[in-house]
């Protein structure tokens, strides 16, 4: 615990700290381009230089230097304000200036700074140099003239996002960033580097030109691409969401986003359902609400309880779930589900089906098995937390057809008879260290009795247990008991017996089966569930609605509303309340509020935010051994969910970078 | 003058054979088993008695040096050490005259300083366009492999050690040592950060000791001679023998080893064949290659050629690579050049050397031509306080420096250049 002097501010920091961390725990600001907490130290910009006693008689890179006992370190003095400007003038006099027509112009580290530590005048009257634009993707827009080669984003690429991709080539002036071979960044994650240039080099594609910073509405929010619940700014001007932003979560996101979640959002306002449709000779026909109520009121007259069914979607918050469920409840039907994809699992106590170890906590692993998941598509953020383990020794093991996961893994077949039957090579690995876990994905637990063999496996190894959903309304679904025996197959079974289903966004699923049942499709988008619908009601997507969702791990979040739904697109919950008075159900709250409080009151732990006790894990007995090959759930990355199948970035993004489309000519 | 007995490298004219039966006629693997049996510590003390500093240029000692490597290994890890022959410095030639004629000098040298610091092995990396001179230590070695000098119980000592030779791809930069160690382990050569210092995070991560050339070459006679004869030549700190090199305007320009300390008058006169013109027609000199500062002909004629004698006229010692410059140079011109060299190669790694040589290159090249204003003159000085001591390697000050020292000595001639500049334009606009 060093113990040193800032500007004579004492500070005592924890040993290994840098004095750039010093001189910010003394309460001074320090200025840096190519440090960042969260990547290798490079020291290149020289932006962070500091004077050090003791030491040479010239500046030290506060960012590189290891704090120590006694120092004294000045930031105010002459000699660091005249090497900031130096540093300042040198980054500018090539830098083109163009403000004006930057997109990183108002949250530009580089204008920032230059205001705080430059000289104000320029006296450089030589050539400024140019830099060709390079290609990286549907994803990342570059500006490489703009470019002050502080490398974050080589950095992050290789620590990261674990793609050897961007790299540095050329020498002095001459250097440049590129992708080699122009290539796209084949990384779910690259978006990223966007955030992390500090300067208007590398900027968003689809969000060029959209719009300036202080224009922007911000608003806090939870992502749904994935049950991974990113903490997520929303970023909107009048009634359109133009960005999407991480915010800070050390548990769960860090300060990444994938991809989908920061581009999937202009699919937020494509193929849109903003109007209620009632079917009426085999065609789907405007209408009002209320004709729309009084058809399914027709429709549901006199229904049973095995009568009536619900399937939730993957992208619905927790209110409007327990709102329908509160409807069926009415009905006394328990013909609910969500498990769309037909998973099998545990679902009497919420500890049964959760992320154990948690986000943050695969990071301490020192052994990992993974059966029948590709994080790297199904939670990618979860993978970043799986690649740092691994670098710092951690080994990975795995059951299911081979990926690429950006590290080395172990793989052991792909039928799900080796977990009752591992190697000894691989036993061993698992338990030899301190800390291992087994990981359950959907890809292995739609086989019946994968996740009794995989808990069995996970009991024998000594190891924590872990389910890795795909879809981040399942875990507050199945948390309000939006489960029935013998899951989705049960409901497809009663088909015929159906007076009515209601599909709450419900389009990841084969609902064939349901072609002559009449169905209510509430949702947002014109996707598979309208196929099917005899009457729609349009919904609310999560941009639009404050609500709860909870993470894969449990972890209980919520959202407030950004931008109102088109049209006379509603909250789900509103529609559901609305809904019940027609059809003399009427359900028991007028508010968010109450329905929220109604919530707390049947399941305690949803009351409050954050990772709530849920109790031990219930025992489950093994059932005989399991067999089967392995298909992960997720077929094209991209395009998961109904707002990323709308979304032309999206698209853009499968086309090239999954299926080869050359898109790069294209836009010549 | 030197002695001729005092002389440590016999055969750097290449009048005989570098081969392996040559250098043991010479004198070379002369019982290097017997001097390695001193003792690790016992050679380190002797090279530190001997007064040895470093030869590539900065004149740090070199036993101190050897001293900062962990006598018992961390954790497992080996030792190294890299011996650095990217002789890049324009104006320097000394490592490559080794090389080319008395390698096992460096050979036997890389042995016992390996042994000394406790090293594994060491690697020679040598500069991309030394091609013939690679292909010298390449047999060089595989001699020294065959005789049993190097591999397991090198020389009869007991001791197991190996010798890498690694060839660079001409870039100057990894002459710098982490650059060095980076090219070696496969990397971009650009510097590290510093600390951690080679001696504790080198090659691989290990600690590592990066040396010049002569340094390692001399350090067998030393050893056989005794550190005091060493210690006996030159001026009190600043001994030895040191390969001189003379280039530019001398009669005959060559690579000669002479006594630390001789004056610059005398080590013209004997080897250089005296200035071209004669000592009146001198203009300037830059005395330790091209990275140290000019220093013009009144102040360097009787100076001594050591590294403090030529600190204290605001220049350096460097390689001891003297560029000799006569009245008919464009000095301007001259170290314009030398600011554009510095522009070619800066690794592009940290802000200041990435856009201050380029800047720099580019006022020095209108000064030239005297198409600047003279306010600019203070300006360029300006910029090259903002370079030097802002870097993460030394390549930034040895940018700023020439330029630094053309204008501390030659102000007045860049002023007449821009005055002349002007006049024409103001006749012509009347």
């Amino acid at each position: 615990m060093p113990t040193l002097t800032v500007d004579g501010v004492e500070v005592t920091v924890p040993a290994g700290a840098t004095v750039l961390q010093a001189c910010e725990a003394a309460g001074r600001e320090i200025p840096r381009f190519c440090y960042h907490e969260r990547l290798s130290i490079a020291g290149n910009c020289r932006m962070c230089l500091v004077e050090v006693k003791p030491g040479p008689p010239k500046p030290q890179a506060s960012c590189a230097l290891p704090a120590a006992d006694k120092q004294e370190v000045r930031t105010d003095s002459a000699m660091v304000k005249k090497a900031r400007e130096g540093v300042m003038e040198f980054l500018l006099i090539n830098h083109p200036l163009d403000c004006p027509i930057c997109d990183q112009g108002g949250e530009c580290d580089l204008q920032d700074q230059s205001i705080a530590y430059g000289k104000g005048h320029s006296r450089y009257d030589e050539n400024k140099r140019a830099v060709t634009e390079k290609y990286m993707g549907p994803i990342v827009k570059t500006v490489m003239t703009r470019c002050i080669q502080c490398t974050r984003c080589v950095r992050f690429a290789e620590e990261v996002a674990g793609v050897e991709e961007i790299g540095a080539i050329g020498r002095g002036e001459n250097m440049q960033i590129t992708s080699y071979l122009e290539g796209a960044i084949t990384s779910e994650l690259s978006g990223n580097v966007v955030a992390l240039c500090p300067v208007g080099a590398l900027t968003s594609k689809p969000y060029a030109f959209e719009a300036r910073p202080w224009e922007l509405n911000k608003t806090p929010a939870i992502d749904v691409m994935d049950a991974v619940g990113t903490n997520i700014r929303l970023d909107s001007r009048g009634r359109q969401v133009l960005r999407a932003l991480p915010r800070i979560n050390e548990a769960v996101n860090e300060e990444w986003a994938s991809d989908k979640t920061r581009h999937a959002v202009d699919g937020l306002v494509r193929r849109r359902l903003d109007k209620p449709y009632v079917r009426r000779n085999g065609r789907l026909i405007e209408a009002t609400w209320g004709e729309a109520f009084a058809a399914i009121a027709t429709a549901l007259e006199g229904a049973s309880g095995d009568q009536v069914a619900a399937i939730a979607g993957d992208l619905a918050e927790v209110e409007s779930i327990f709102a329908l469920k509160q409807l069926l409840d009415a009905y006394g039907s328990t013909l609910h589900e969500c498990r769309q994809d037909g998973a099998r699992f545990d679902v009497s106590s919420p500890a049964a089906y959760r992320f154990t170890p948690t986000i943050a906590g695969v990071e301490d692993a020192r052994a990992i098995l993974l059966v029948g998941s590709n994080p790297r598509w199904e939670a990618p953020l979860v993978n970043t937390r799986i690649r740092k383990a691994v670098k710092a020794g951690a080994k990975v093991l795995a059951i299911g057809p081979e990926v690429d996961l950006t590290y080395p893994v172990e793989w052991l077949g792909e039928d799900l008879s080796v977990l009752g039957n591992l190697p000894e090579a691989a036993n061993k690995t698992l338990t030899d260290g301190p800390h291992a876990i087994v990981i359950a994905g959907m890809g292995a637990l739609a086989h019946e009795g994968a996740y009794e063999a995989a808990r069995a496996a996970a009991a024998g190894l000594g190891a924590d247990f872990g389910v890795l959903h795909t879809a981040a309304a399942r875990v507050g679904a199945l948390d309000v008991g939006f489960a029935a025996d013998g899951g989705i197959d049960a409901i497809r079974a009663k088909a015929s017996s159906l007076k009515t289903l209601f599909l709450l966004g419900a389009d990841e699923t084969d609902l064939s089966a349901f072609a002559d049942t009449f169905t209510v499709y509430i949702g947002t988008h014109g996707d598979a569930g309208v196929r099917v619908a005899d009457v729609i009601l349009p919904g609310a997507t999560y941009a639009e609605k404050p609500g709860t969702w909870v993470n894969l791990e449990g972890r209980v979040q919520r959202a407030d509303r950004a931008v109102f739904p088109p049209g006379d697109a509603r909250e789900d919950w509103t529609i559901l309340r609305a809904l019940s008075d027609p059809l003399g159900k009427t359900l028991p709250f007028d508010t968010l509020a109450g329905l929220q409080q109604a919530i707390a009151a049947a399941h305690p732990h949803l009351a409050t935010e954050g990772l709530a006790d849920v109790g031990d894990v219930p025992d489950v007995t093994a059932g005989p051994a399991v067999s089967g090959t392995i298909v992960y759930p997720i077929t094209d990355f991209y395009l998961t969910n109904p707002i990323a199948r709308a979304s032309e970035t999206m698209q853009r993004c499968s086309a090239e970078l999954l299926h080869g489309v050359d898109y790069a000519e294209a836009a010549e | 003058m030197l002695d001729d007995k005092d002389r440590i490298f016999t055969n750097v004219y290449g009048f005989q054979p570098w081969n392996v039966d040559a250098a043991i006629r010479r004198g070379d693997w002369d019982d290097t088993k017997g001097l390695m049996s001193r003792g690790q510590d016992q050679l380190i003390e002797d090279i530190k008695a001997s007064g040895l500093r470093g030869r590539g240029g900065a004149g740090f000692p070199t036993g101190m040096k050897w001293s900062f490597m962990p006598k018992e290994p961390k954790d497992g890890r080996p030792s190294f050490l890299v011996i650095n022959a990217d002789e890049s410095e324009p104006g320097s030639c000394k490592d490559r005259e080794i090389i080319r004629h008395d390698p096992h000098k460096l050979i036997e040298g890389a042995l016992i300083a390996g042994y000394a610091m406790r090293a594994r092995a060491a690697y020679i990396y040598i500069r991309g366009e030394f091609i013939r001179e690679a292909e010298t230590l390449f047999a060089a070695v595989a001699e020294a492999y065959d005789r049993g000098f190097l591999g397991k119980n090198a020389a009869g000592s007991g001791y197991d050690f190996d010798l890498f030779v690694h060839r660079g791809a001409g870039a100057y930069i990894c002459g710098e040592e982490t650059a060095q160690i980076e090219s070696i382990e496969g990397k971009k050569g650009q510097p590290r950060l510093k600390p951690p210092f080679p001696a504790g995070v080198g090659l691989y991560g290990c600690p590592t000791t990066v040396n010049n050339v002569e340094s390692i070459a001399v350090v067998p006679t030393i050893l056989r001679r005794g550190p005091a004869w060493f210690a006996g030549i030159g001026r009190a700190g600043n001994v030895g023998t040191k390969l001189f090199q003379l280039s530019g305007h001398v009669n005959t320009p060559c690579v000669v080893e002479e006594a630390m300390g001789i004056s610059f008058r005398e080590l013209v006169d004997k080897h250089g064949g005296g200035i071209r013109g004669g000592w009146d027609n001198l203009l300037a000199v830059i005395p330790g290659g091209s990275s140290v500062p000019l220093v013009p002909a009144a102040q360097i004629i009787d100076a001594p050629m050591d590294f403090d004698g030529l600190k204290a006229l605001g220049s350096g010692l460097g390689t001891a690579a003297g560029i000799v410059m006569d009245k008919s140079t464009d000095i301007v011109r001259a170290i314009s050049r030398i600011s554009y060299f510095y522009k070619h190669e800066s690794c592009g790694q940290c802000t200041p050397c990435r856009e201050g040589t380029g800047w720099m290159w580019r006022v020095m090249e209108r000064l030239r031509e005297g198409n600047a204003d003279i306010s600019e003159i203070d300006m360029l000085e300006e910029v090259t306080r903002q370079v030097e001591g802002h870097t993460i390697c030394a390549l930034g000050d040895a940018a700023a420096w020439p330029i630094q020292g053309l204008i501390r000595h030659f102000r007045p001639e860049i002023e007449r250049r821009i005055n002349e500049h002007r006049t024409p334009l103001a006749v012509a606009a009347e």
